[in-house]
């Protein structure tokens, strides 16, 4: 059998992790196992274990991101690796180096692993199909393409506050075309045999044939939040919008802003989600932010679990 | 060849405990066989504090070799470990590898009072300069073999040996 999926070897095990899709339950489940290990880890006052010890982790961010390639930068660092910091924005790019010249000047440093973030869809896999052997990459986003470990951070926060994935009405709200974070969390919570997965935007913000990942589609949120269990919020892609897809930011908190109001329609014991940096009065309200429902500060928590379960087991493969 | 009924070896051991440390110390069990017995002895001489649990996983030296355990548990120490009276209880001490992790693992949760070490089964074959004070039973056994615990649906303890998958 031909091995299509490049984060596999040819014993199925994880090698990089460039997107969940493709990623079978057992894998998902496995980091997801390994990271409820790390938590204990980052509750004691020693937080650094010795598993890492001697590895260079190349934080390589071609695009600006303060907290994800902090969360990563603190995940290795718990796990005594060594990390370096690349800012390649404002760096190499811009004299002209070609993103491979820089992967293999690095690997040249030894490098053992790479964190990439890149405006470019496909940038990750570019440099995993590169790179020497031993070497293990991360997306840590690549244009509106993957974002894995933000969804495998989501999915270990849903089964932290919900246990069990098989009974679960769960509703992505925003702009879902721009964004690689719903793309990344509907292939997990899919696989990982959510029954009901909805999707809540305006047609300007939803890919076309969105319907054929297994979602199904609302305009309205009145409708779209019905008995629903967990809510997880996008933020509105300003950067990344091209041509009017929106009237007005008011606007579209009028109709999609996750207000109290709006919320009371969903189950009264249901969680509130959104992988940050939050636009407050624009796709949520600040009284659902930092109110008794929300979740957001628990997930960048168990942020740094999860990618120190995915960087171990990496690492060990 | 014949072994030994876990069982009583486990009984023997936990009188030995018993006579010498009394119930004031802090128990700790190492995964999986080791937390086990841990779990019957906490019970059986009625520990005051609370059971602790280690999987030593995130501190083995076979890591490079090997990468992480399939199942890693998550390690719970719910007392003090700064000036405690420390008892780590496992099933097999062989190569002594193991226990040399526990106790890395240990003082990143503080400096105890002190640490020692016992074990049901000590088949010889250390690697590492460490010792049981409390040791159920001594066996002898070819390097090739296998000797793990195993815990039936009532719970009963038992002894099982087999051939080694993946020579060390």
């Amino acid at each position: 059998m031909i091995n299509r999926n490049p984060q596999l070897d040819e014993n199925g095990m994880l090698r990089h992790l460039l997107t969940t899709e493709g990623l079978p339950a057992s894998i998902l489940l496995h980091i997801l196992d390994t990271a409820e290990s790390f938590v204990g880890v980052t509750e004691r006052d020693v937080k650094k274990i010795p598993l890492l010890r001697g590895k260079s982790i190349f934080n390589l961010f071609f695009e600006p991101s303060t907290r994800t390639r902090t969360t990563f930068e603190i995940a290795a660092k718990r796990l005594s690796a060594d990390v370096i910091n690349l800012n390649i924005a404002v760096s190499a790019q811009s004299k002209g180096e070609a993103l491979l010249d820089t992967v293999n000047n690095l690997s040249a440093m030894n490098a053992d692993m790479f964190i990439v973030r890149h405006a470019q869809s496909g940038a990750a896999h570019l440099i995993a199909k590169h790179v020497r052997s031993d070497i293990r990459v991360i997306n840590a986003g690549d244009g509106s393409h993957a974002h894995p470990t933000q969804a495998l951070l989501d999915m270990f926060t849903i089964r932290r506050y919900k246990r069990d994935f098989r009974n679960l009405r769960v509703a992505i709200i925003g702009d879902i075309l721009h964004s690689r974070v719903a793309r990344s969390q509907i292939h997990a919570l899919t696989t990982l045999g959510v029954p009901e997965l909805r999707v809540i935007a305006p047609k300007t913000l939803l890919p076309k044939m969105v319907e054929r990942l297994g979602v199904h589609v609302y305009h309205d949120m009145t409708k779209g939040l019905k008995d629903i269990d967990v809510l997880m919020m996008l933020r509105l892609q300003n950067e990344r919008m091209k041509g009017a897809n929106l009237p007005s930011p008011e606007e579209y908190f009028k109709y999609y802003g996750l207000t109290p109001e709006k919320l009371s329609l969903a189950r009264p014991d249901a969680i509130v989600m959104h992988p940050g940096p939050m636009n407050r009065g624009v796709e949520i309200d600040s009284a659902v932010a930092d109110g008794k429902q929300s979740v957001i500060l628990p997930q960048v928590t168990f942020g740094i679990a999860v990618r120190m379960a995915v960087m171990s087991i990496l690492a060990g493969n | 060849m014949q072994l030994p009924d876990a069982e009583i070896v486990f009984k023997n051991l936990a009188k030995k405990i018993q006579s010498d440390q009394g119930k004031d110390f802090a128990l700790i069990g190492i995964y999986t066989g080791g937390v086990w017995l841990a779990e019957r002895l906490h019970q059986e001489l009625e520990i005051a504090q609370p059971l602790g649990t280690l999987d030593v996983s995130f501190y083995r030296d076979d890591f490079d070799k090997i990468g992480l355990h399939s199942q890693v548990k998550r390690s719970e120490i719910p007392f003090e470990v700064e000036g405690a009276h420390i008892l780590l209880m496992d099933d097999v001490l062989y190569t002594g590898r193991t226990i040399r992790a526990a106790i890395n693992e240990l003082f990143d949760y503080g400096r105890p009072a002190s640490v020692s070490l016992a074990t049901l089964v000590d088949r010889g074959g250390r690697e590492l300069p460490i010792a049981a004070q409390y040791t159920g039973i001594e066996l002898e056994l070819p390097a090739n073999k296998m000797l793990e615990l195993k815990r039936g649906e009532s719970g009963k303890l038992s002894l099982n040996l087999y051939d080694r998958v993946h020579p060390e």
